[in-house]
């Protein structure tokens, strides 16, 4: 039947615009229980080791990979115009303004969001949650706030090691396997690199993607259908949507930081 | 699970390698390490062509970076680039008669301003030469004696602006053609 197609879109329109209600909602319950939150530290701490610190060695290393790759890659271009002093910019400026933010986005977003998701999803299963309000304890305020303050805190720093481990990367690449003079490489860095223009919005960019993966992954957590399998489908919307709202915003960000000049 | 003040070890050392990582971004990666901004002096300088000279481009005397080029704005009334650039105060002892000129780094590098130290036409300076030469204290009445240094506000009067391709080429193709202008009229 036709009106049946048409009852499916509008079904599925509905639930959409329910789960963005729901997300809203609890995003701004999460903001106003971060008040509260700094009163108690020792949650935030424990929160940001599971979330950041755990993070760390797939984020130290892609970063390597990629500055390293970065230098092979663009002194084979650059050395055919006789401009491979300028390798240090190529992979500094990729680094900090775009692969930084946004492959530690990606990263983070498959390892501590889906890990946030699927602890949390687990707990509304194993009616922990449920145990909690019978108790008089919000859940969102214990459970949910410490982990969204600490996605918020881990992300830029691990955006910011990422881009550092990617240039040194690149420098032990382009400097002491490819002959590119070591002091081109980082003067020339420094010439081209603006700390307003290239490092904040960085910067920025990174905190953004904090904010929205670790929002992602709380929610698709406390939002799942209490199942074995419901926990498994929020655990991969986590990881889905987290890497596509990653890479659109990363589009609006750019446009709106560089997209003038 | 791991104690608690493993934990809080393990996010110190997490929170300080970011905030390292961070700090060397700024100071090895970008140019804050090498901006000092505020201190110094403004000079200023007008060129009959400032193209492809930007804010923030560096001048340099004999290769050493000694400030940046602040402002360039167009001048309506003599048709030039009116270029100010800060120079910073250690640079204080550049000679009057200094003439600037825009250079290109390598061959498709950017623009930057070159400084070259020179001589100001100075009657004071020749009247002290001069006294010392003859062993007599030097009579500077009378004389129109000119700052030394440059110094805040002071204007470059010597000054040769960029090197546009299309105007170089132009110019090569003109002086040609006339030379095979007049090979043929002699010939003739």
């Amino acid at each position: 039947m036709k009106l049946d197609s048409l009852r499916i879109l509008g079904h599925s329109g509905l639930s959409f615009f329910q789960r963005l209600g729901r997300g809203s909602i609890l995003f701004i319950n999460i903001l106003l229980g971060i008040p509260a939150l700094l009163l108690r530290p020792g949650l935030i701490i424990q929160q940001v080791y599971s979330v950041g610190v755990l993070s760390l060695l797939i984020i130290v290393v892609s970063g390597l990979f990629v500055g390293m790759v970065l230098g092979l890659q663009g002194y084979n271009t650059l050395v055919d115009f006789g401009a491979e002093e300028s390798l240090g910019v190529v992979v500094a400026l990729s680094l900090v303004r775009e692969l930084g933010p946004v492959v530690s986005g990606l990263l983070f977003a498959g390892r501590a969001g889906s890990a946030l998701t699927a602890e949390i999803g687990l707990m509304k299963a194993t009616e922990q949650l449920s145990a909690m309000e019978m108790m008089a304890v919000d859940p969102v305020r214990r459970v949910l706030a410490p982990r969204f303050l600490a996605g918020f805190i881990s992300m830029p720093l691990l955006a910011a090691i990422f881009s550092a481990v990617g240039v040194l990367g690149g420098y032990f690449v382009g400097v002491n396997l490819l002959g590119v003079d070591e002091g081109a490489y980082w003067s020339q860095i420094q010439a081209k690199v603006d700390f307003d223009d290239d490092i904040l919005n960085g910067v920025i960019k990174s905190i953004v993607f904090g904010v929205v993966v670790t929002w992602i992954a709380v929610f698709e957590g406390y939002d799942a259908t209490p199942t074995s399998e419901g926990v498994s489908r929020a655990t991969t919307r986590t990881v889905v949507h987290s890497s596509l709202a990653v890479l659109g915003l990363d589009f609006i960000l750019t446009a709106l930081m560089f997209g003038e000049s | 699970m791991m104690t608690s003040r493993t934990v809080e070890i393990w996010v110190g050392l997490f929170v300080v390698a970011g905030i390292a990582a961070l700090f060397m971004l700024a100071m090895q990666v970008s140019n804050l390490g090498t901006y000092s901004g505020g201190e110094g002096y403004e000079i200023q300088a007008n060129f009959e062509d400032a193209s492809g000279l930007k804010v923030r481009s560096p001048v340099t005397m004999a290769g050493v970076t000694l400030g940046r080029v602040t402002n360039i704005s167009f001048d309506g009334k003599s048709f030039q680039a009116v270029v100010t650039m800060r120079i910073e105060e250690q640079y204080n002892q550049l000679p009057a008669g200094t003439s600037a000129n825009i250079y290109t780094a390598g061959l498709l590098g950017e623009k930057y301003v070159g400084l070259l130290p020179g001589s100001a036409a100075d009657p004071c300076e020749d009247e002290k030469l001069q006294a010392e030469l003859e062993g007599r204290e030097p009579d500077l009445k009378g004389l129109d004696c000119k700052p030394q240094h440059l110094a805040q506000g002071s204007k470059i009067e010597l000054t040769q602006g960029s090197l546009v391709l299309e105007k170089l080429i132009a110019q090569f193709v003109s002086s040609f053609m006339d030379s095979k202008d007049k090979e043929q009229t002699e010939k003739e």
